[in-house]
């Protein structure tokens, strides 16, 4: 839809979306002002909803414009002033026939890439190698690691008041009601299974630029999976009404190299915050330095 | 005009409010189904607003000062109250919008009116059985209404579940009495609708005119027809659900709670098997008034006829084996996720075939374009597009980043909203001259059009916008990014708010004018039998059953 919405951006303040774009660019994804399209894929399975989602959207588009020319055309050529006198057509078996085979056709058009789409989401290409295990409670994650020595940590919606303290000042970069006090973190191109399950009411945990989003039920653990493709922070919301603080329970998500994720999750296992620190810190070196290298 | 005047100083009818609260008159009792959809819509449409306005930017700036007012929470109580409210206003919107304005005003209005006058009836087959239909409702309305006023959660006030009221937020989630008053409201609500089911039911296939056949029977009774049948078949499912959300919230059962061996997503199910015919509920009449109105307009007979009919009835029938199409999400089998899939998209195509057969009939035509045929218009182009993107939403692979987004809350209010309400209005401009006796303001019905096409297409345009980009629904506040797109949105509902005072304003215009508007004013096109009655109808009609060739 990027592409096809991309005209519809004249509107958008160009100015202030630029702006925006460039400075938060190293770390894909998060929502972007006057965004018409969906978030920038970081996995596969994103690219493949992606391009289901133009490819559908090319067919709607067609069908709409159809329906709008041919109102357009009666609306002209049949309005009384230009066609007095009335018709009393009101059978032609073969018109029917086709406007009842032709969207028969365009539904099959769809659903054949649209099996082949859900199919894959359902059958992960390879064994995951870490698998971690969200639970939803009314307004926050908890984050369990399920490594050789399980741990977990609570994760919840940064408080203006705590962005200094936390070191997430940047607004660009930790955005209001997206930024969380500790991040899920992974490791890059690793398989991740995510168990979700909630504690009080029903939650739903989505992260957009990855294409999952799965219901967090009480009582029942469901699954899914991912294989981000690119370092960064990555933001989603929880997408089930869930009481007052429903907006208040952002999901975030961490994308780090393999050794950076090593040395995280020795440290996490006995600090969580001291290793997110030391971790964040890691991070803006490397940056730094790649910026110098540029 | 005079003689029907004379005729009706000798009616034995009632007078005064005897005549409305006992009525057993169709045309009353839908007159009076009309004017209640009219307050609950102007209410339900308040409730919207003051959701866009809080959205209007981001933070929290219009529903702590309401709670302020309202409950008098002060600081962060009230903030906290607040955010409870927005949600109590989301669920309040939902419910009283399709329960107690576009229902009323298709079925208990529009059907009452026109249903028995169409097919030759002298009345509805059970009329106290429909006074008792429309006068369950102002209860269920006040039920909910009040249920705003008491407290759900700690710090909460209203029922803020949204309208799908999933347990456990329904139940464990939000203690209070309010939910069990919401809960009551739809349970009366949903056997008012039944009774009036039934009466339709048994009204069209019973008391048709000699010679009208099934066959012959117009189309917006065959609509009202398979509507009562989606409401028999499916409000019962709803109401049990409703019940057992009520044991386990007040009598210690267990059907939802999954520590004692129940099941969240067993409410799901029921809700669903209820909620995804009921939204056929809502937009089937308006097929029918719609088809009425562009075959009216273009002078020319409805294209198609058989084939609008059981398109109809195949919309009605599938629309009962699709329901979890709304839980892609909540962890279904691979399996299930295809057979809905596949299923859902079947939808497109009885819909494509009423789509193009409007468009047929107005082929050839000589269109007139009255207001009635402008909000069909509308109707038709907008309706398609919601129709579009309900076959991407059909898509369970895609539905995993659209669902529970701003994306689908513009798709179904393009098939809702954009839809079925320009369906009551067009319906409302056709047969307004037909059931006052006088003629509205074309300049001022035209103008209600242009002001609310332009300020529903600004609300809801721009929502799938949000939805691609990630924005969850039914949240209070939402990340700065999403501020210019929820800005445009909020204008349009302030523009869409003018659109409800002009067609007010309209109203009250034509009763002040007293414009005659004679038995047919739409011309050779309008065939149908209530233009033979003159305007507005005797107060008892078809003394004389008419023929029907």
């Amino acid at each position: 839809m990027r592409k096809f919405l991309a005209s519809a951006k004249f509107l958008a303040g160009a100015a202030a979306a630029g702006a925006l774009l460039s400075s938060a660019s190293a770390y894909a994804d998060q929502p972007r002002p006057w965004e018409t399209s969906f978030q920038a894929p970081a996995t596969d399975m994103m690219r493949q909803i992606e391009w289901f989602g133009n490819y559908t959207f090319a067919f709607i588009v067609v069908i709409t414009l159809l329906v709008l020319f041919l109102l357009a055309f009666v609306i002209l050529k049949f309005r009384a002033s230009a066609n007095p006198v009335p018709s009393r057509t009101s059978h032609n078996t073969l018109i029917e026939v086709i406007w009842t085979v032709g969207p028969v056709v365009v539904l099959l058009l769809i659903a054949i890439p649209s099996f082949q789409l859900l199919t894959a989401q359902y059958t992960p290409p390879e064994e995951a190698k870490l698998t971690v295990k969200a639970t939803g409670n009314q307004w926050n994650w908890d984050y369990e690691y399920q490594v050789d020595k399980s741990f977990s940590f609570n994760s919840a919606v940064l408080q203006d008041a705590d962005r200094a303290k936390a070191g997430k000042e940047d607004r660009n970069l930790y955005p209001r009601l997206l930024a969380v006090d500790n991040e899920l973190v992974v490791p890059v191109n690793t398989m991740t299974r995510v168990l979700i399950t909630a504690t009080d009411v029903i939650h739903s945990f989505a992260v957009p630029s990855f294409g999952i989003k799965m219901d967090a039920v009480p009582g029942r653990t469901n699954e899914t999976w991912f294989k981000a493709q690119k370092e960064g922070l990555y933001y989603g919301q929880c997408s089930q009404l869930c009481g007052k603080d429903h907006a208040f329970m952002p999901i975030a998500v961490r994308v780090v190299s393999d050794a950076q994720f090593k040395t995280w999750l020795d440290g996490a296992k006995t600090d969580v915050p001291g290793a997110n620190k030391a971790l964040m810190a890691e991070i803006d070196g490397t940056n730094k330095v790649a910026a110098a290298g540029n | 005009m005079a003689e029907a005047q004379a005729h009706d100083h000798h009616d034995h009818r009632p007078h005064g409010w005897v005549r409305w609260v006992y009525s057993t008159n169709h045309k009353d009792i839908g007159t009076l189904y009309l004017i209640f959809a009219i307050i609950a819509g102007v209410i339900g449409g308040a409730l919207s607003v003051a959701i866009r306005m809080e959205l209007q930017e981001p933070g929290i700036q219009i529903f702590s000062g309401l709670a302020q007012m309202v409950y008098g929470m002060q600081g962060d109580a009230a903030i906290d109250g607040g955010k409870s409210m927005y949600n109590a206003f989301g669920a309040a919107h939902g419910l009283i919008m399709i329960f107690f304005m576009v229902m009323p005003a298709l079925i208990g209005g529009f059907a009452n009116w026109m249903v028995p006058i169409m097919i030759g009836a002298p009345d509805m087959a059970f009329p106290r059985m429909n006074n008792i239909s429309f006068w369950l409702l102002p209860p269920a309305f006040l039920l909910l209404l009040g249920s705003m006023f008491v407290p759900s959660a700690p710090g909460a006030f209203g029922p803020g579940g949204g309208w799908t009221i999933y347990p456990p937020l329904s139940t464990s989630g939000q203690p209070g009495p309010a939910m069990d008053l919401a809960i009551l409201s739809i349970h009366i609500a949903g056997a008012s609708s039944i009774l009036g089911a039934i009466n339709f039911i048994t009204t069209i296939f019973n008391m048709r005119a000699p010679g009208m056949t099934l066959h012959k029977m117009p189309l917006f009774a065959w609509a009202v027809l398979i509507t009562a049948f989606l409401l028999l078949l499916s409000l019962p499912v709803l109401a049990g659900g409703i019940t057992m959300l009520l044991t386990d919230r007040n009598f210690g059962t267990s059907f939802f709670v999954p520590d004692n061996g129940g099941d969240p997503l067993l409410f799901q199910h029921l809700f669903w098997f209820f909620g995804h015919p009921e939204v056929y509920i809502l937009i089937l009449p308006g097929f029918g008034i719609i088809s009425h109105i562009v075959s009216t307009f273009s002078k020319k007979p409805v294209f198609g006829y058989l084939g609008m009919a059981y398109a109809m009835v195949a919309i009605g029938a599938v629309g009962f084996i699709v329901w979890a199409h709304h839980m892609y999400t909540t962890g279904l089998s691979l399996d299930t996720q295809r057979y809905f899939v596949f299923a859902t998209m079947v939808i497109a195509v009885p819909t494509g075939v009423k789509i193009f057969s409007w468009i047929a009939t107005m082929w050839g035509g000589s269109i007139s374009f009255k207001p009635p045929m402008l909000w069909a218009l509308g109707f038709i182009f907008l309706f398609t597009i919601g129709g579009v993107t309900g076959v991407q939403l059909a898509n369970a692979g895609l539905d995993r980043s659209l669902h529970d987004t701003y994306f689908v809350i513009a798709h179904f209010h393009y098939v809702l909203s954009l839809g079925a309400v320009f369906a009551i209005f067009a319906g409302w401009y056709y047969w307004f001259p037909k059931m006052t006796g006088y003629m509205y303001s074309p300049v001022i019905a035209n103008t209600h059009f242009w002001v609310t096409f332009v300020g529903v297409n600004l609300i809801f345009f721009p929502q799938h916008f949000l939805g691609l980009a990630g924005m969850p629904r039914r949240t209070v506040d939402y990340p700065d990014a999403f501020a210019g797109w929820n800005m445009v949105s909020s204008y349009g509902s302030y523009i869409a708010a003018v659109g409800v005072a002009i067609f007010l304003y309209g109203v009250f215009e034509a009763f002040q004018k007293k414009r005659v508007a004679g038995a047919n004013p739409w011309g050779e096109g309008a065939t149908t039998l209530e233009w033979q009655l003159p305007s507005p109808p005797p107060f008892h009609q078809w003394e004389q059953l008419p023929k029907i060739k």
